[in-house]
């Protein structure tokens, strides 16, 4: 098991709540999430809308505040953590400054982090080489598709090389075509990099086949239900959606899901 | 090619145009009927015909509205055929008018865009500064003109500068209002995106807020352009010894030359019409360096 190799702690929360208080009283978005996440997992969090994943991640981010419990992300609080840059977030939409060119995006951190010019250059040169984007450096981002769009947001947050990547729902607004080849791209990538990954997703199919570690939610409030390790072997690809033992985590984190009233009509 | 022509913007204008002069002709004889049937009453005609009639409201010297072919006549006269240099010149006037709206639109742009930075940055400011920009506006600037033109003059200050400030009064408002809301239309997504890299203020302004600001920036600046011809025009109504259109306007009601009224009206519309559009143009090629579709 993974586990034996001695396991590093990249992220550990213990007893993690937040509360929004809103016009209609609180909301309770994270209740009393304990979870370890160690160096080198690719960990998705998994549930429907309204379960706090996106939330939880904004907190590892630094985005938001926790109300209660504690969490540290790289043995330092989030906020230190943050302005050690140590981490690269990819959002749900790409959000590409439109007025910059994709190299421009990319070069954005860089530029933001004080890298030279040359070094900067270099860096982009490798990222589009990396999400298989070289020769569109000088386009504007609406010259590329959405799913291109989405490779130069994971190139950007990949250039300054931090070893956490953040990804909430990456691939949640494009077909499942797209989806499906840039699964298999993400997890070769994770593969070349040996990044830690946070993944969130309501996808069943892209968390087993992406992770390491399953993390299922369940919402009102956002809550663990259920903690799945999976252990694929890494050269995978999506052929592995067909066998008995990728149905088997599948019907798991199906049967989570549905104990944690997701699917409640 | 007529096809063409319609498709295009020539003949759709061209018609538009063709309409107004009809009714611009009919108006003026409407108009100018009654001071005829007088002239030709003082001159003893009495058996006048009617194209006597319409000839002569479409050639008096003082017209109540004189035709737009007298007006072409008088600014061809006053732009093309009289030395830039003289006093009678409407390039001359123009220029007079044009130097100050340029700097009222310089010192309106730089002040507008200051404050708009200030608003959006300083908190406190915002609830305290911004009445004040909106209450500034409300003050008719014909009332505010003469007494900032006294002012200065009492500190020495005369010229183009009292013009080009009242220009500014009315040029710096669009550009801070519209400057606040493009410094703020960057959406939650791109500011969180510069959160998770720590940016600092500085950096999030220089490389968020202020590309995300430049079609509000430009929409503003071709309003303020405008106004500030605006201001230098009423400015000069009560600076009129210095020239420019307002002077000729002013000029031109003492007297009662209508179409020297007119036509000064025409070369102010002109003017502004061409700093519109350089703006315009400016405008659009930022835009395009900064990757909009073309």
């Amino acid at each position: 098991m993974v586990l034996s190799k001695s396991a590093s702690p990249v992220i550990e929360t213990s007893e993690l709540s937040l509360t929004f208080e809103t016009g209609d009283g609180p909301v309770h978005a994270l209740s009393d999430i304990s979870l370890t996440i160690n160096k080198g997992e690719f960990v998705s969090l998994i549930g429907p809308s309204g379960c706090g994943k996106t939330t939880l991640m904004r907190v590892i981010a630094d985005l938001e505040q926790p109300t209660e419990g504690s969490i540290s992300v790289n043995g330092m609080s989030p906020h230190e953590a943050r302005l050690k840059r140590a981490y690269g977030y990819v959002f749900q939409a790409p959000a590409l400054y439109p007025w910059r060119t994709i190299g421009k995006n990319i070069a954005l951190p860089l530029e933001i982090m004080g890298y030279s010019k040359e070094e900067r250059a270099e860096r982009v040169r490798k990222g589009l080489e990396l999400v298989n984007l070289t020769g569109f450096e000088k386009k504007f981002p609406w010259q590329l598709s959405g799913g291109m769009q989405q490779r130069a947001s994971i190139a950007r947050a990949l250039s300054f090389d931090p070893d956490l990547l953040l990804m909430d729902e990456p691939f949640g607004a494009l077909d499942e075509i797209v989806r499906d080849k840039l699964n298999e791209q993400l997890l070769r990538l994770w593969e070349k990099t040996q990044k830690t990954v946070v993944f969130v997703t309501h996808s069943i199919p892209e968390a087993v086949f992406l992770s390491t570690k399953i993390v299922v939610m369940s919402p009102r409030p956002g809550k663990i239900h259920d903690v799945i390790e999976c252990h694929f072997p890494t050269d995978r690809t999506l052929d592995i959606r067909e066998t008995p033992e990728f149905l088997d985590v599948a019907n798991r984190v199906r049967q989570g899901l549905r104990e944690g009233h997701s699917y409640v009509d | 090619m007529l096809n063409a022509l319609w498709q295009g913007k020539t003949l759709p204008v061209l018609a538009v145009c063709a309409v107004l002069a009809v009714f611009w002709y009919a108006g003026s004889v409407w108009l100018n009927a009654d001071m005829q049937r007088d002239a030709f009453a003082n001159a003893g005609k009495t058996d006048f015909t009617m194209a006597e009639l319409i000839e002569g409201t479409w050639s008096q010297e003082r017209p109540k509205l004189p035709t737009p072919g007298q007006i072409l006549v008088e600014l061809n006269k006053t732009v093309l055929d009289t030395a830039p240099t003289s006093k009678r010149s409407l390039v001359y006037h123009g220029s007079v008018t044009v130097s100050a709206t340029l700097l009222g639109f310089l010192i309106g742009s730089v002040l507008g865009m200051g404050l708009a930075v200030l608003v959006v940055h300083v908190k406190s400011l915002d609830r305290s500064l911004m009445p004040w920009v909106v209450a500034s506006q409300t003050i008719p600037i014909i009332a505010l003109a003469p007494m900032i033109v006294v002012i200065m003059n009492q500190f020495d200050i005369t010229g183009l500068v009292p013009k080009a400030v009242i220009a500014a009064y009315l040029s710096f408002f669009p550009v801070t209002v519209g400057m606040v809301k493009g410094l703020r239309s960057p959406d939650p997504l791109q500011l969180d995106l510069m959160r998770t890299y720590s940016a600092d203020r500085s950096q999030i302004f220089m490389k968020l807020r202020v590309p995300a600001s430049m079609p509000f920036l430009f929409a503003s600046l071709k309003v303020a352009v405008a106004a500030s011809l605006v201001g230098t025009v009423v400015a000069e109504l009560t600076k009129s010894e210095d020239g420019g259109f307002g002077a000729r306007l002013l000029a031109g009601s003492y007297y009662g030359q209508t179409i020297q009224i007119w036509s000064a009206l025409f070369a102010a519309a002109a003017c502004a019409w061409v700093l519109v559009t350089l703006v315009g143009i400016a405008d659009r090629l930022v835009t395009r360096a900064m990757g909009a579709r073309p």
